[in-house]
């Protein structure tokens, strides 16, 4: 029963830093030498407010100077080290990448072994033993050490509850139940107020990560094998009745923070970063609340941020310096608020002055996810690499023909499963959880 | 001469043909009609033609009879003319990409448009001017927003071909009895079609390239051939497509400047009378 394992064995990483622990013996503290200049690529950081609180808040106390860099989508990461590597000449000394993005640099050996620096670190510091495995890609290397983690879930301005229909409970929709509450608010207030991050485009909206994630395991129990069942048409039809009670200019909403701020909608699903904004400054309008649950039980994601080190990068030492740095509790609760991602070490306290209070609220949440016995967990896709983009616009594509266009649901599935299939198997992607394991390309049924 | 030579064939002829090759190649560098069948099944490239071929057809000529309009008043001896010269100059000093987000700001759905309305209480909820399923006013918003963009360039343009038109020729015709419309009609518009040849294929070709306000304004809400090129190169990083894209683009820009040539072609006689 691979799902329930992986759900066992989430629950475990994120219960333990949850539940907290002994704080963590302070960090070789005293005179260290300057270690220079330190290039940090990463994936996470992309609005301009988070790049200024890595630099201001993470970054500053750094006993070297550290050159932050953020890239809309981690492809153009993973093209850019790979080529680098190619031509035998790095100029990135750390990487911060999501776990699937490491795959492709795996592969390719881009990586160092970081074996050695993760016994340095383990003396002080407690990594969950799931996410450590993550980082070894079924190797005996660690290639990248975790660094941080998150999920996606939704937040509901506090107005839309006196609407909620009777017998349902608002930690523990279902789909079906969400359509009814829109259904609702529609016929209360004359608008329709559920907002989903449907911008086109990589650096657009996250609806990509809403089907992958939450409405296919909900529906079929799988994220990619399922793509075009029957299962997935019923999901299909779930989502044509969903866009009925939603605010059509979703199709333009990146990130759910300001539609959410403005009043153009109540309740929005979206990334826990992208509602930082929104609960930061009217935390008190709104609550923070699981993604609902369908037919195959509660789908969600969970994506895990690692730190590594490319080989031949420029300052070895430097890097290490700063991944020791920015695993230690301090760092980790600083970069955990300036990025709203949760800590991956143990004991981290989330309640400080400096730590917004949303972070619990949604932390809250994460635990419930672990915690529902019929939580079905994805992990975001793995492997793709450099086709990553392409796969992503793929789901954008079944969404623009089925739900803007209203086009025939079969036949657009049984076109983008080729196209999907095509993708996978182009760059060799062995099935990820919750889909059952493959020996070679993942293959959609 | 040479140095003209060497700079089109490096930063014009290389690129295009490199482009040529790509859009026929696979990605391991075959050659392929592959793009081009999937250029045809590609979801919204129907839309995209259409939309372009919309916006064109609308834009361009409102933009040429309104920029007429303005350049004969700049012309002519009206009172506050230099005003008027300077504030239909303004926006040539604005990016496309500004301008789309200007007019964003006054359509948007808690945007200066709606907020105005529902103020005077015309209406009670906010009204979806850009939204997807709202062709006519998407349209409206990036015709707008374009026109008003680019209208000041064709302006510019027409003007300079009205002040080379030689007085006399005006004069003449007044002193004959023609009244302002039949001088317009008889002297100024047959001597400006050599300026207006250039004009329109300036801003037919430029209009085929219609992106950023079309981006800023409507996502991909209203996609045209130019979003649907960024979008396969910057998005979905597969050049293959995004060359096809850009060399229907050419095509379509080249048949266009060679039916302007010939449509509005002035005899040589013309100039040597």
């Amino acid at each position: 029963m691979p799902k329930r394992l992986w759900s066992i064995a989430f629950a475990v990483a994120i219960l333990t830093f949850a539940c907290g622990g002994t704080p963590p013996a302070p960090a070789t503290a005293g005179a260290q030498k300057n270690v220079g200049q330190v290039e940090f690529l990463s994936s996470q950081g992309q609005p301009a407010k988070e790049v200024q609180d890595m630099n201001s808040k993470v970054l500053a106390g750094f006993n070297g100077t550290v050159d932050f860099q953020s890239q809309p989508t981690g492809a153009q990461d993973v093209d850019k080290v790979l080529s680098q590597h190619q031509a035998g000449k790095s100029t990135i000394d750390v990487l911060a990448l999501q776990h699937g993005d490491f795959t492709t640099l795996a592969a390719a050996d881009a990586l160092e072994d970081l074996t050695p620096l993760l016994q340095k670190l383990q003396k002080d510091r407690k990594f969950p033993a799931q996410l450590l495995s993550y980082g070894k890609f079924g190797s005996q290397k660690q290639y990248y050490i975790p660094w941080l983690q998150a999920t996606y879930l939704m937040v509901v301005n506090k107005k839309a509850l006196q609407y909620l229909p009777k017998g349902s409970d608002v930690n523990n929709l279902t789909y079906e139940q969400l359509i009814s509450w829109g259904q609702a608010i529609e016929k209360a207030r004359g608008e329709k107020l559920i907002g989903l991050p449907v911008a086109p485009g990589t650096k657009g909206g996250l609806m990509n990560r809403f089907l992958q994630g939450y409405a296919y395991p909900s529906y079929t129990g799988q994220t990619l094998v399922g793509f075009k069942s029957p299962d997935a048409v019923q999901m299909w039809q779930m989502l044509k009745r969903l866009w009925s009670v939603t605010n059509a200019q979703s199709t333009t909403y990146a990130y759910m923070q300001e539609p959410l701020q403005n009043g153009e909608v109540w309740i929005a699903w979206d990334h826990q970063a992208r509602f930082a904004d929104a609960l930061n400054k009217l935390g008190d309008q709104f609550t923070v609340i699981p993604a609902p649950s369908g037919p195959k039980g509660l789908g969600y994601m969970s994506v895990a941020v690692g730190l590594a080190i490319p080989k031949g990068a420029p300052n070895r030492a430097g890097a290490e310096a700063l991944i020791d740095y920015l695993t230690q509790a301090k760092q980790q609760a600083a970069a955990g608020s300036s990025l709203s991602f949760f800590p991956v070490i143990d004991g981290v306290n989330l309640t400080g002055s400096d730590v917004p209070s949303y972070l619990s609220a949604e932390s809250a949440v994460a635990s419930k996810y672990v915690a529902n016995k019929k939580s079905v967990i994805t992990l975001l896709p793995v492997g793709l690499g450099l086709k990553g983009d392409e796969f992503t616009l793929t789901y954008q594509d079944a969404f623009t023909r089925i739900i803007l266009r209203n086009e025939d649901i079969q036949t657009v599935l049984n076109d983008d499963a080729a196209k999907l299939q095509q993708l996978v198997t182009t760059a060799k992607a062995a099935c990820w959880p919750p889909d059952p394991p493959s020996s070679g390309p993942c293959q959609i049924k | 001469m040479a140095p003209a030579v060497v700079f089109m064939l490096v930063f014009l002829g290389w690129p295009m043909i490199n482009a040529l090759l790509i859009a026929f190649q696979s990605a391991a560098g075959d050659f392929t009609l592959d793009n081009v069948q999937r250029l045809f099944r590609d979801t919204d490239f129907g839309l995209a033609v259409r939309n372009t071929f919309l916006l064109l057809a609308i834009v361009i000529p409102l933009e040429f009879t309104l920029a007429l309009v303005m350049a004969v008043v700049a012309q002519s001896r009206v009172r506050g003319r230099d005003f008027f010269l300077y504030v239909w100059s303004f926006p040539l000093a604005i990016s496309d990409l500004a301008a789309g987000l200007v007019w964003l700001a006054v359509f948007t759905q808690h945007g200066y448009l709606n907020s105005i309305l529902q103020s005077l209480h015309l209406i009670q909820h906010p009204i979806g001017f850009l939204n997807y399923n709202n062709l006519a006013g998407l349209v409206l918003a990036v015709v707008l927003a374009e026109t008003w963009r680019s209208i000041s360039l064709v302006m510019v343009v027409v003007m300079s071909g009205i002040q080379s038109i030689p007085a006399e020729l005006g004069e003449a015709a007044e002193i004959m009895g023609a009244g302002a419309w039949r001088r317009f009609r008889s002297v100024t518009l047959p001597l400006l079609k050599p300026t207006l040849q250039v004009g329109l294929i300036l801003r037919t070709t430029a209009a085929f390239q219609v992106f950023a306000v079309v981006l800023a304004l409507t996502g991909a809400g209203l996609p045209v051939l130019a979003t649907k090129t960024e979008s396969w190169v910057y998005e979905a990083r597969n050049y293959q497509m995004g060359a096809v894209y850009a060399v229907l683009l050419l095509l379509l820009s080249t048949l266009t400047t060679l039916i302007y040539l010939n449509a509005l072609r002035t005899p040589r006689a013309v100039f040597q009378r």
